[in-house]
């Protein structure tokens, strides 16, 4: 088999950052080669080199054995490297094949879109990747956008194919029909290089193994075979890391958050909860398990006051439903949200006027019509050496902080305000092993000092390994809760496709 | 080409200085290729530019003149400063200029005081009501978008345009001074104290008294007073700075506003309401404009008439902008502009200033790109 790609001795250098120092990868033809990393590792900007839009500072590339130099992406596309990134480049107003067409010569000016319809369905049938060519892009899941973004890639001819992060954003059953895509576009000669976080993805799927730590490479092109999650880790973070945190059995006490039957809507206006009912109880994790877009997002929303709904949620005695979003700040529930950087900091304010975000109304920080600033930096100081928030001050505008980082701010903001009730969405989503350790024993020190943990998570391991029930979501309803000790993978994922009511 | 400029992404924040920097340089480049516009069709730039400065910065009257004209830039910029800090674009700062004189003329003119009353009672009175007026003008356009999601930038705009014709119809039809475009004047008592007054006093004590002080004053020029139009609108304005920033540096209020500005999902999700505040920034921003109004009709044209302004709500957006919303920094900023005004008026061709004024929001808003990327020559 021949080489399709190989990247010698790669470096690339940012003002003040080695992002790439003396990287090799070598990709043959026909494998899925995946590379793994630490947020901040370098993978992203490696890859960006392959696609043509970073230029590496020293070192060379070559193409199905030929040295090739990139100037911009089109050099690249041209050579058929094709990537698919994390963040979807779509128009939302335009349809698949419109999308796919989008800054290609041909069709010229007159656009018979149907011909086209029909090109991209051929392609669809090729490589298994099924969507209405004719549907606009916002009316699809986020799976099917991705396939949108394959097919992009496909119809511009690409055989080398990058995708940074595709799992990140896919519900369990996606991420199964990705990986068979993968399989098959590699069985019709195509070869992938896959950047993940998920390290059971990679022994699942990969063939190949190259991982990144710091900008250098600690493991070459490794056999996926045989590799275990903790060998991988310990190449990822240069460490052993310990995957199950302890937690300490402990009695739960009274109900702090009871939901009854609540309905709701999403954003299109299509129901997301039909009748959900739970309780949590102080110093207990309830954790939600499902897959993603069956009314996770929507639940934590009601239970926080930023959506509407018909039912009852009562927290600590006080009724919380269709009250503005402060209610439940005062009655004491803490949030931390799915979209960290969208919903939960404000990008251009510093990491201080961050941690102020649900305090600044009391004393000591808020004081009548002012805010006392000296009192919220001392404050904010103590918080970024207690959570170890990496900044060079508390000054640093939240935009400049990595992902990890920002969720510590939300973390350090949501638990500083001692909550009785922690509504967690997916709060370890996108984080790097270390980060992720950090983050699951807050949590389990919030449940120790007798909160209310509502974790919702799509991770079933980290559930099993961080709650005290488990309760299934399906279609807008839970359809069982179990202690964790009577909670197998299987039961939960009978639950999850709706297929089986377990009640407790 | 032989070489290509390269944008890089800044990895670090600028300085704090840095955006002022970006400002000053902004307005020299705007000067140079106004200088050079004016060498093309034949001018002397530089004889301009000195004449320039001189008619607004020449003289201690010329000086005081253009502070009059600074006045009401000084609160027009801190309504779009205060506005924009939400990211609320308030374009409508000329007709809530607009209706703060009217609601304020209305003290005199309905009468709403009797004629007789203390000038302090019929002043602060009078600044109520122009307040109140733009706040009006402001809590419309406020409403309709926090309520019905209707663009700012058109409604507040098109109410410029009512508010002048709303103005105009009383002038003409109800008010008008013996058919001409105006009120009759308005009794002293309803004029803002200005320099002016007290030349009479400062003349005795300027002859009659040797001391260090009228020596010193003399040597800077100032052994007369008359004539000097500075009224105490100015005052209002320097307080409204300092009030402007404590309220959106150091209160609850300036905080929400900066988050709901920042992100408005962030806001909403730690609990603010921002329908509400959306109403109130548009009403403390019309009640600044507004003030201006009122300044312009008790401290300069002392009657509601056509056009008191050249069009003062809009070289507030500029203010604003080439302030980087600090309140402080407006000040100088509306001086520049005040003077520019009024060295325009005395020259030919006079678009010239107005040119310049174009030139110069081109570069700020140009230089902005500075502030996030660096740029680089590469070959």
């Amino acid at each position: 088999m021949t080489n399709a790609v190989e990247m010698q001795n790669v470096t690339v250098r940012f003002p003040g950052v080695l992002a790439n120092d003396q990287v090799n990868l070598t990709l043959k033809q026909g494998e899925i080669h995946a590379l793994l990393g630490e947020n901040g590792a370098g993978k992203s900007t490696l890859m960006n080199v392959l696609a043509g839009l970073y230029k590496q500072s020293s070192g060379t590339l070559k193409v199905h054995g030929q040295p090739v130099s990139f100037n911009s992406p089109k050099d690249a596309i041209a050579q058929g490297i094709g990537m698919i990134h994390q963040h979807f480049m779509l128009v939302p107003t335009q349809t698949v094949t419109e999308n796919i067409l989008l800054g290609l010569d041909d069709p010229g000016f007159a656009l018979n879109l149907p011909r086209y319809d029909q090109k991209v369905l051929d392609l669809q049938a090729q490589f298994g990747l099924h969507v209405d060519p004719a549907a606009k892009i916002w009316q699809l899941s986020v799976g099917e956008q991705q396939r949108v973004e394959i097919l992009k890639v496909l119809y511009r001819g690409a055989d080398i194919l990058i995708m940074d992060e595709p799992t990140a954003v896919l519900a369990p059953q996606e991420i199964d029909e990705l990986m068979n895509t993968m399989r098959s576009m590699v069985a019709l000669g195509k070869s992938i290089i896959f950047i993940s976080h998920k390290l059971h993805e990679v022994t699942a799927v990969a063939d190949k193994v190259t991982v990144l730590r710091k900008g250098v490479v600690t493991a070459e092109g490794i056999s996926a075979k045989g590799l275990t999650p903790a060998k991988l880790a310990q190449l990822m973070v240069g460490r052993e890391v310990v995957f199950s945190v302890k937690k300490k059995a402990q009695e739960p006490g009274d109900v702090v958050l009871s939901v009854n039957d609540i309905h709701a809507e999403n954003n299109k206006g299509v129901p997301a909860l039909r009748g959900l009912s739970l309780d949590v109880r102080s110093g207990e994790i309830l954790g939600i398990a499902g897959v993603t877009g069956n009314g996770q997002s929507e639940l934590a929303e009601v239970i926080t006051g930023l959506r509407s709904c018909t039912g009852r949620v009562i927290i600590n005695d006080e009724e919380i439903a269709n009250r503005p979003p402060i209610r439940a700040i005062e009655s004491g529930v803490g949030h931390i949200p799915e979209d960290r950087s969208k919903v939960g900091t404000a990008p251009n304010l510093s990491i201080t006027r961050n941690t102020i975000m649900k305090s600044y109304r009391h004393e000591p920080i808020g004081n009548g019509w002012t805010i006392n600033f000296v009192k919220a930096r001392q404050e904010a100081r103590q918080l970024k050496d207690k959570y170890a928030i990496l900044a060079p001050s508390v000054k640093t505008p939240a935009r400049n902080l990595s992902g990890g980082n920002l969720q510590k701010v939300i973390l350090a903001r949501e638990i500083s305000t001692r909550p009785k009730l922690l509504v967690a969405m997916q709060p370890t989503r996108g984080l790097d092993v270390g980060a992720i350790e950090a983050v699951q024993t807050l949590l389990l020190e919030q449940r120790e000092a007798g909160a209310a943990i509502l974790l919702i998570s799509e991770e079933l391991e980290e559930l099993l390994s961080l709650s005290d029930r488990i309760a299934v979501i399906s279609h807008g309803k839970i359809m069982g809760v179990m202690p964790v000790e009577e909670a197998d993978v299987n039961k939960i994922g009978l639950m999850m496709v709706g297929s089986e009511t377990v009640n407790n | 080409m032989p070489f290509k400029l390269v944008l890089e992404k800044r990895v670090k924040d600028v300085p704090p200085w840095y955006p002022f920097a970006t400002s000053i340089g902004s307005v020299v480049i705007a000067f140079i290729i106004s200088g050079l516009i004016l060498k093309l069709i034949g001018g002397q730039p530089l004889e301009v530019a000195r004449y320039f400065f001189t008619a607004a910065f020449g003289s201690w009257a010329a000086f005081s003149d253009t502070l009059v004209k600074a006045t009401p830039l000084i609160l027009v910029g801190l309504a779009c400063t205060v506005a924009f800090k939400m990211k609320l674009w308030n374009i409508g700062a000329e007709g809530q200029f607009y209706m703060g004189a009217f609601f304020a003329s209305l003290v005199v003119l309905l009468p709403i005081l009797p004629p007789d009353s203390p000038k302090i009672v019929v002043i602060g009175a009078m600044m109520v009501m122009g307040m109140i007026g733009g706040a009006i003008w402001g809590f419309i356009p406020g409403y309709l978008k926090a309520r019905f999601s209707i663009n700012e930038i058109i409604s507040t705009l098109m109410l410029n345009y009512v508010a002048i014709l709303w103005n105009n119809f009383w002038i003409f039809n109800t008010w008008s001074d013996a058919g001409f475009q105006m009120t009759p004047t308005f009794p002293k008592s309803a004029w803002l104290t200005r320099v002016t007054d007290y030349a009479r006093p400062y003349k005795a004590f300027m002859q009659n008294t040797d001391s260090g002080l009228t020596r010193f004053l003399e040597s800077i020029g100032l052994e007369r007073i008359s004539g000097m139009t500075l009224h105490l609108g100015v005052v209002f304005g320097l307080i409204a700075v300092v009030i402007v920033w404590w309220l959106l540096e150091r209160s609850r209020w300036g905080y929400e506003v900066a988050l709901i500005g920042d992100n408005p999902h962030a806001a909403r999700y730690a609990g603010l309401n921002i329908a509400r505040n959306i109403i109130l920034v548009m009403m403390v921003s019309g009640a600044l404009a507004g003030l201006a109004g009122m300044s312009e009709v008790t401290g300069v044209v002392h009657r509601l008439q056509e056009r008191i302004s050249p069009g003062y709500g809009f070289t507030g957006i500029i203010i604003a902008w080439l302030a980087k919303l600090n309140p402080f920094a407006v000040v100088p900023v509306a001086i520049l502009f005040g003077g520019l005004i009024l060295a325009g008026r005395e020259i030919q061709p006079s678009g010239l200033a107005m040119m310049l004024q174009g030139f110069i929001l081109f570069m700020i808003i140009s230089s902005d790109v500075l502030l996030r990327y660096k740029i680089r020559f590469s070959k």
